[in-house]
Parts: C-alpha cells; structure tokens; sequence
C-alpha cells in the first residue's frame, strides 16, 4: 500500500520535470498568459464600462477561447504519453519495475494536470490579479473568474484522458498525432458546426430545446461552455446563452465522465498490451 | 529460499499472431544459478525473457517466478528484486546519468546513497551529470546495467549483454556480474557471443526456433554431442602431401594450406594420434589439440540434423 502510494508521485514528478525542462510549462503560461490579458484588455473595450463588467466580459471571452485552446494543449501533452515511450523503449523497462500499469497512467495523468493547473493558475491568474488591481471588482465578478480557471482545468484533464486513451491505441508516434488533431477537430469543432447545421436544417421540427441541451452536454468542449455560461446569470446574458437552463451541475457530471471513461479504456487497453 | 527453483516453465509456448516464437519449452532454473540462454537471433530467447519477467503472457503453460506468476498483479509489487538489462536498452534521453538512475532507484525503494555507488562501479561517476544523448553506446550499456542492479537483485536478467563493449568492459561486467552471484543472485544471460560467456555459465539452454534443443552444463553437452578432438599439425614444406596419405587411413584429414593438416578423431582417439604423430619425426613441426568448445557444441546443435 505505501509503495503504492509512493510510485504514482515518482511517476508524476518526473513527467512535471520533463515539461519544464522541454519549456512546455514556460511555453503554456506564456501562451495562456498573453492571450487572457489580451483578451481582456481588448475585451473590455467596446463595453465603455471598464469597471463593472471587465472581468464578466473576461470570462466570456477567455472561456470561448479556452473551449479550443486548453483541449489542443492538453492533447499535445498526452498524446505521446504511452506510444511515445513504447516506440522509444522505455516502456519495456519501466515495466519490469515494481509499478503497476494503470499507475502508470495514473502518475502522467497527475503530472501533467499540474502542469496544466500551474499553466492555468499564472497564465489566467495573472490577468486576474491585474483586474482587481485596477478595478474595484466585485465578488461574483472574480467567483465567475476563478470557476472558468478550475473548470478549464477540467476540461484540460479530459483532454489529457482522450489523450492517453489515444496514445494507447496508436501503433505508432505519427499516428497518434495525427488522431489527436483529429479527436480535436471532431469534439471541439466539427460537433458544433455539426449541430448547429442540423438546427438550421430541422427548423425546430424535431429538434427540442430539451434535445439540443442534452446534445450540448454530451460534448465535453460544450458542456465546458455550458458551466461558465449558465452558472452567472449576468455572464450568460453577455454571452447569449440565456434561453439554455443546463445548471452547472449537469455539465460538470458530464466533464467528470469525460475524464472517467477514456481514462478507464486507457487502462484497460494498456493492461492488455504485450510487449 | 536455497536449493529450490527459482524460475519454472512447464509446456511454455508463446505465439504471435501466426508465428510460434516460444514452442513448448520446459525448464527450470535453481537460485543462485547462472543460467544462459543461447542461440541465433530470433530464435526466441528475448521472448523467453519477457515470459520470464511477466512482460508478456504465454499462449500456452505456465511460469512461475518465486513461486508466483509473474504477470499476475501480485507479483508487480515484488518486481523490486528483479533486475532487468534489456537488449540495445534505452532510455530517456534528455535526462543526466544521475537523474536517471535516481529516477529508478525511487521506483525500486532503493536508498539514494546506492545511486552513486552504482555509478562508481560501472565507471559512469565522471559522465554522471551529462544527458543520455550524449552517451555512447556503451556507456548506455553500462547505465543500463547500473540499474538493473539497483538494490541487488534476487533475479537478474542479461539480455545480449555485452554487445557493444570492448573487451575490458567485457571483463569488468562480468567481474560486477561475478559479485553479485558471489551474494546468491540468480542470473539468466542470453547470449550468441559463446566462448565469452562459458566461464559465466553454470548450465546453458540452447534455444532453436523457440524449441530447446539442449540444456545442461557445459561437460553434460560435450558429452551429448560426442563432437570430436581437433589435431592441427604444421608440416615442413614439401611433406603435407606424404603426411597426409599416410594418415588418412586412420583418420578424417583436412588439408588446411600447404603446410597445415587437421586431424579429426573421437575423444578415445587420442593417445593413438600422439603415437602416429611421433613417427613423423622432422618433418612435423608443430602441433596443437583442440577438445569441443561451446561454439562447437552450438554449431553442432544448430546444424540442422537435430530437432
């Protein structure tokens, strides 16, 4: 049981030296960093009401941003996690060592959501801090803030679970990046263009609102939209999103088994490859 | 744990997809033994490895490792007493020699003070701080044989594991190989580099497309075999032709070059040789015996006429 306890973080810490020493967490703040002060600074702009609604407006922005951005991130940081190591050897060895294989997964998994959680907490927290330093904000302002970061957090982790589940099974590199991009582009992309070209068509015939919610929260990337938008009745005002009444719980439950489910198939899968 | 077996394979095959790469292998090797692998690449003994370390699953029989199977969850706990030197081994490479095995030594519970001791003794304390792609060849070879050895292992398991190193290198590895037998390690080596590794081995499997072929100590193949003793002899120039006639009655003769003769005669034959020899008075001079060595047993088993 101790050893159990001790493997996952050995795992986990060296997949958090790996980033910082490939500059991927340096990489990641910068990137998330610029772009929610960005964002923000030019957001806030055509409102002409700097100091009540700057952050509401952030969130807005920043989460759709987000909805494409941290998936990609995520992807990129997991997609090599387990063909990576086979292809390159490294897998044979760490196997005979007294690890089990799902805390294997288990260990990159943790490490790479805190590189995510550390990417997150300075690249949209520093914008935070900004804005209540030059704002006199209030609290549901930064609550609505600090609940988009935790939940792209969130969302990150199911990212890094599809992630994995698709390293695990490419044969090989090459593959698994290209069906990243492509598990991206169907789930963040495609799905929305997918959907909304089929409310055009149907005229809302057959398509209820109840349907379209559900359709919306089965989607990770949607269900993400969904928690920051409906939870804050003003930002959902700012965002359009006001006719959808998901509550945050539903999304929540529905990125919870986004993570769960490819995490479980990953672990699955990977028990049952032989070397 | 002394004299009871330490590793068993009972009617062990191994398929992938089509090919049979193990076929129905039945062994069992004692702790504290020295045990080699031998045949030609692709004749399956990385495979037999792998079964052994629990790496892979057979299609067919059953291992035991300490008494347990080795690919059951229970065992991976106790994985900390293997040690494992995988063929062309590799590792991350943009991690420090240091980093590296300290990485692992965590992974196996082993005390950060060994890290450096296990560096000295492979000779890799100077290169310590510098990245795996830096590394040759050989110093990867020895990184890797620093970390199977972490903790000092009840199992260790050597696959081809000196190719690479030159010949120094060669014998300070089996001197740190020696050490740790000396301290009732159980060490499995495949190999196909043989004469290198007769004095290392206390019996040697030869594996043939996944089927043992033979296996026991190196006099019990010999003796298997019945191969034959090799007489070389240097001639005076100009009385190959005569010696040679003379002796073919007697025995298989090879002419070598012009100068140089091979007699091949069973084991008994011997002395016999000796007195022939001895009548050949001047013009002999030189002569050399050869009795069957392991490349020889290999390659008489090898050849074919075997199953």
């Amino acid at each position: 049981m101790s050893r159990m306890l001790h493997t996952i973080p050995i795992l986990a810490s060296k997949e958090i030296r790996d980033g910082m020493r490939n500059r991927w967490v340096a990489a990641t703040i910068l990137l998330l960093g610029t772009l929610a002060l960005t964002l923000s600074f030019l957001g806030t702009a055509p409102t002409g009401e700097l100091k009540v609604a700057a952050l509401e407006v952030s969130v807005v922005s920043l989460t759709s941003l987000s909805m494409y951005l941290i998936p990609l991130i995520a992807l990129m940081l997991s997609f090599d996690a387990l063909v990576g190591e086979f292809e390159h050897g490294t897998m044979l060895l760490l196997l005979t060592y007294p690890v089990d294989r799902w805390q294997i997964i288990a260990g990159k998994f943790l490490g790479h959501s805190a590189i995510l959680l550390v990417a997150i907490l300075i690249g949209y927290g520093t914008t935070l801090g900004i804005l209540i330093y030059v704002n006199d904000v209030d609290t549901t302002g930064w609550q609505a803030y600090v609940t988009m970061m935790a939940s792209s957090l969130l969302l990150g982790c199911v990212f890094l679970a599809i992630g994995y589940l698709v390293s695990s099974l490419a044969r090989e590199r090459a593959v698994a990046i290209g069906a990243a991009v492509g598990t991206w582009l169907v789930l963040v992309v495609f799905y929305d263009l997918a959907l909304l070209s089929a409310l055009i068509i149907d005229e809302g015939k057959h398509i209820s609102e109840g349907l379209f919610s559900t359709l919306m929260l089965a989607n990770p990337a949607d269900a993400y939209r969904l928690f920051n938008f409906t939870g804050f009745e003003q930002i959902g005002r700012l965002a359009g999103t006001s006719g959808i009444e998901t509550g945050m719980v539903a999304p929540l439950v529905s990125m919870g088994i986004w993570v769960l489910v490819p995490f479980l198939l990953t672990v699955l899968r990977f028990h049952k490859r032989e070397l | 744990m002394n004299n009871s077996q330490s590793i068993e394979l009972s009617s062990v095959s191994k398929k992938y997809d089509k090919s049979t790469v193990v076929d129905d292998i039945n062994l069992q090797i004692k702790t504290g033994e020295s045990f080699v692998l031998i045949g030609h690449n692709g004749a399956g003994k990385t495979t037999l490895m792998k079964l052994m370390l629990g790496l892979t699953k057979p299609s067919a029989g059953q291992v035991t490792v300490l008494g347990e199977d080795p690919t059951s969850g229970a065992f991976s706990a106790r994985r900390g007493v293997l040690g494992y030197l995988p063929e062309s081994v590799s590792f991350y490479h943009h991690m420090t020699g240091l980093e590296l095995l300290g990485y692992y030594a965590r992974l196996k519970g082993v005390p950060k003070t060994e890290v450096k001791k296990r560096l000295e003794q492979v000779g890799l304390l100077e290169a310590a701080g510098k990245r795996m792609n830096t590394y040759s060849k050989g110093m990867r070879q020895r990184l890797g044989l620093a970390q199977a050895i972490l903790g000092t292992p009840e199992l260790l398991f050597l696959d081809e594991p000196t190719t690479g190193l030159d010949p120094s290198l060669r014998r300070d590895f089996y001197q740190i190989i020696g050490d740790l037998r000396a301290s009732g390690t159980t060490v499995v080596i495949s190999s196909h580099s043989l004469n290198e590794i007769e004095e290392q081995a206390d019996r040697i499997a030869l594996i043939k497309n996944g089927k043992l072929v033979a296996c026991g100590s190196l006099e019990d193949l010999g003796r298997q075999v019945g191969l034959p003793v090799r007489t070389r002899l240097v001639i005076a120039t100009g009385h190959a032709d005569h010696v040679a006639r003379q002796l073919e009655p007697h025995y298989q003769v090879n002419m070598v070059d012009e100068n140089t003769l091979d007699l091949v005669c069973p084991v008994d034959k011997k002395i016999a040789v000796l007195h022939h020899v001895a009548d050949l008075g001047d013009t002999l001079l030189d002569i050399s015996m050869t009795t069957p060595r392991l490349d020889e047993i290999y390659l008489h088993f090898m050849s074919g006429e075997n199953p």
